[in-house]
């Protein structure tokens, strides 16, 4: 299972006009394994996960996702919508996006929207209440409830998504990734202003993820603390390129990226860096 | 020497702003009313043009505007801060929410009880038939505005399209309404699809300039494709609607006849009161129904936040396309009632002025409330109505209360979002937290 690559990612390249944000950048993420994106800010990982989700078509490369049963899919083919539909590559946002207007329990049944379309028939089914689609739709708020419990969040389940602590929005972006069933959760600096106690929590939902679900998990993150704990593999960029990549104890120790968060002075990174574990 | 007068001002800064603020308001009045009230302009006998002044009505007009303002900036320092909170007490506000309850199935008992209490009144029938029709467009309309935050201002077209659909269908081919209802409804939506696609990558003011360009189109084709829509002479001789085949005519084979009563024209009015009556609780059904399903959800986390509903899977292409084919195919209903009631139907009647209305009904409701909307309807086309005996200041009276009732209520009548589904409670989510969307 741990040699199994669940993304490989050749020679991906993103360029805005005269601008390279990412150039010719290979990685590998294992299937069940929790891969992290670290990096200097400006250094291009938000323009990845923008290529692998599909929100932005890179210049060049490939992107390759491996299905346990389905095979392949090129994910630079797939656009828009389509990755999340097809390919099963769910994501979450630097800056929350969640429907603040809708309830937490709303925002958890919109993430269903592809099954439940079809449970629907079109709508159509729906509109006439078939019992078929009643079953589907109790099975939603089933699933939905599961997440609600995992993040801790079921008594606030009729409340406004907006109303929610800035934490607690965190961890609903991620129990609604988790509700398309995804394959491979994409999370984009989940741990971005979240106090210590919280960063912990965190991490350990990403970990029972992994365990309970078996979702491969590819972040972005700041938090050393988070990325040291839980990654089983690192990935460092920076000005778009990759500069380093290994266990989190080998990138650690490396001295290009230390000199690439800190600028030359080795001593004074080293102790940052060990702050951080 | 002129120290005094220079610390004074920031001893009390309120006097100088109100002061500043007063003499601004006052330039702003001299400016615009200077022609309009200043100069009186009138054809003199020969057809040459005469004019005279009116500086005294021109100056005691300023002269009200800048004690007006001064009086108004004294009332709002006076009254604290203005906010919904403070002009209604919370209880008052609880109070309202409770009866808020009772006001639906109220207003529908009354609705239905119409046609009894005021058989005798064709006038108050007839201005039911109007309220109604704008109830529907408003439910209409408030699919693609109110829930998928698409701001449409043509939607007139697409009750253009069914008016025109059921008058030609029924005067060319002979079809009758109840097979041309559904017809109408299908060849709106069609057209709702056709705005749709070329609009799908707009946002906000873009989408809200093309769609307007849309109704305009189809008022122009109509007025100028003469050989199939009559031009500017319209279709006349439209059948009237039958029920299910039996007409309403004084006739023998009428129902009057039928049912061994007395024929009255008013049986036809009351009949076209719950035909309108009908079609409008069909289009609340049916939207209430989809605000529960996938579709109806995606509508709205469409409006809330369209990059998160990409990265959730969501079809964001056909989501609104359906929102558009939904709103469209209510209008089209709609438009092939107008037709049936009037007989007449001309371009005269789809102008940018009805999508105007129907779009003001739908923000003035409070967007994606069904209740909001239907009082809204009530307010602007009762309301006008109301005003009537105001004559010329009918308009100024009613912006004057649009503009209060937007204060009170910057988020339409019935501001808050009514959840589609809920585990133990449903909880009304306060406006602010919802958005209106922008495209």
């Amino acid at each position: 299972m741990s040699g199994d690559t669940i993304l490989a990612v050749n020679h991906l390249a993103m360029r805005f006009g005269g601008i390279v944000a990412v150039n010719d950048l290979s990685f590998a993420a294992g299937r069940g394994q929790i891969t992290a994106l670290i990096g200097p800010n400006g250094a291009g990982k938000t323009t990845v996960f923008n290529c692998i989700t599909g929100f932005y078509k890179p210049t060049g490369g490939t992107m390759r996702l491996t299905h346990e049963t389905t095979g392949q899919v090129s994910l630079e083919r797939l656009n828009d919508f389509r990755i999340s539909k097809l390919a099963k590559v769910a994501r979450t946002f630097q800056n929350i996006r969640l429907f603040p207007g809708m309830t937490v329990l709303e925002n958890l049944m919109v993430a269903q929207h592809n099954a439940l379309m079809q449970a629907s028939g079109l709508t159509f089914l729906g509109l006439i209440g078939a019992p078929s689609w009643r079953a589907a739709e109790r099975s939603a708020i089933e699933l939905a409830k599961f997440w609600l419990e995992r993040i801790g969040l079921i008594d606030r389940a009729d409340d406004a998504a907006g109303n929610l602590p800035y934490g607690d929005q965190r961890r609903l972006e991620i129990a609604r990734a988790m509700c398309t069933e995804p394959v491979l959760l994409c999370l984009d600096e989940p741990a971005a202003g979240l106090n210590a106690r919280e960063s912990a929590g965190l991490s350990e939902l990403l970990l029972s993820i992994r365990a309970d679900q078996g979702t491969s998990i590819l972040l972005i993150e700041h938090d050393m603390s988070v990325v040291m704990e839980i990654s089983d593999h690192v990935v460092v960029m920076d000005y778009g390129v990759k500069i380093a990549e290994g266990t989190p104890q080998t990138v650690r120790d490396d001295p290009k990226v230390i000199a690439a968060y800190l600028g030359a002075d080795e001593e004074e990174a080293i102790a940052v860096m060990e702050s951080g574990t | 020497m002129t120290a005094p007068a220079t610390t004074q001002a920031p001893r009390s800064p309120g006097i100088a702003f109100i002061m500043k603020k007063a003499f601004i308001s006052a330039a702003v009045a001299l400016v615009l009313f200077s022609l309009m009230i200043g100069i009186r302009t009138e054809a003199g006998p020969t057809g040459q043009l005469i004019y005279w002044t009116r500086f005294g009505e021109l100056a005691s007009l300023v002269g009200i505007v800048f004690v007006g303002s001064i009086v108004i900036e004294l009332l709002r320092r006076w009254l604290g801060p203005a906010g919904t909170s403070g002009i209604v007490p919370p209880a008052l506000q609880n109070g309202l929410a409770t009866a808020g309850r009772f006001v639906a199935p109220a207003l529908l008992v009354f609705t239905l009880l119409v046609p009894v209490i005021f058989y005798n009144q064709r006038y108050m029938l007839d201005l039911g038939i109007l309220v109604l029709t704008y109830v529907m467009l408003g439910w209409g309309l408030n699919v693609v505005v109110g829930l998928a935050g698409l701001l449409d201002l043509g939607y007139v077209a697409f009750y253009a399209v069914g008016a025109y659909s059921y008058a030609l269908l029924a005067t060319s081919f002979g079809l009758s309404f109840w097979v041309c209802l559904p017809l109408a409804g299908i060849l709106a939506a069609c057209w709702g699809v056709m705005l749709g696609f070329p609009v799908l990558r707009l946002r906000g003011d873009y989408l809200a300039i093309v769609t307007l360009a849309f109704g305009e189109i189809i008022r122009l084709v109509i007025i100028n494709w003469q050989s199939l829509t009559g031009g500017p002479n319209g279709v006349s001789g439209i059948p009237r609607p039958t029920l299910f085949g039996i007409p309403l005519t004084p006739g023998d084979d009428g129902l009057a006849a039928l049912l061994g009563i007395k024929f009255s024209p008013t049986h036809r009015i009351v009949f076209l009161f719950y035909l309108i009556l009908a079609l409008a609780l069909l289009t609340n059904w049916v939207t209430i129904r989809l605000r529960r399903l996938p579709i109806g959800r995606a509508w709205e986390a469409l409006r809330e936040d369209e990059v998160a509903c990409r990265a959730l899977g969501i079809n964001t292409t056909t989501t609104k396309l359906s929102a558009f084919a939904t709103g469209a195919m209510f209008g089209g209903f709609a438009g092939a009632f107008f037709a049936t009631r009037q007989g007449f139907i001309s371009p005269e009647s789809f102008t940018f002025q009805e999508s105007a209305l129907v779009l003001a009904i739908v923000v003035l409701g409070g967007m994606g409330s069904q209740l909001g909307v239907a009082l809204a309807a009530l307010t602007m086309i009762g309301g006008f109505e109301l005003f009537r005996g105001l004559d010329q200041y009918r308009m100024l009276v009613f912006g004057i209360v649009m503009v209060l009732l937007m204060i009170w209520r910057p988020r339409g009548l019935i501001g808050h979002r009514a959840p589609t589904v809920y585990l133990k409670r449903a909880q009304a989510i306060s406006s602010d937290l919802v958005k209106e969307g922008h495209g």
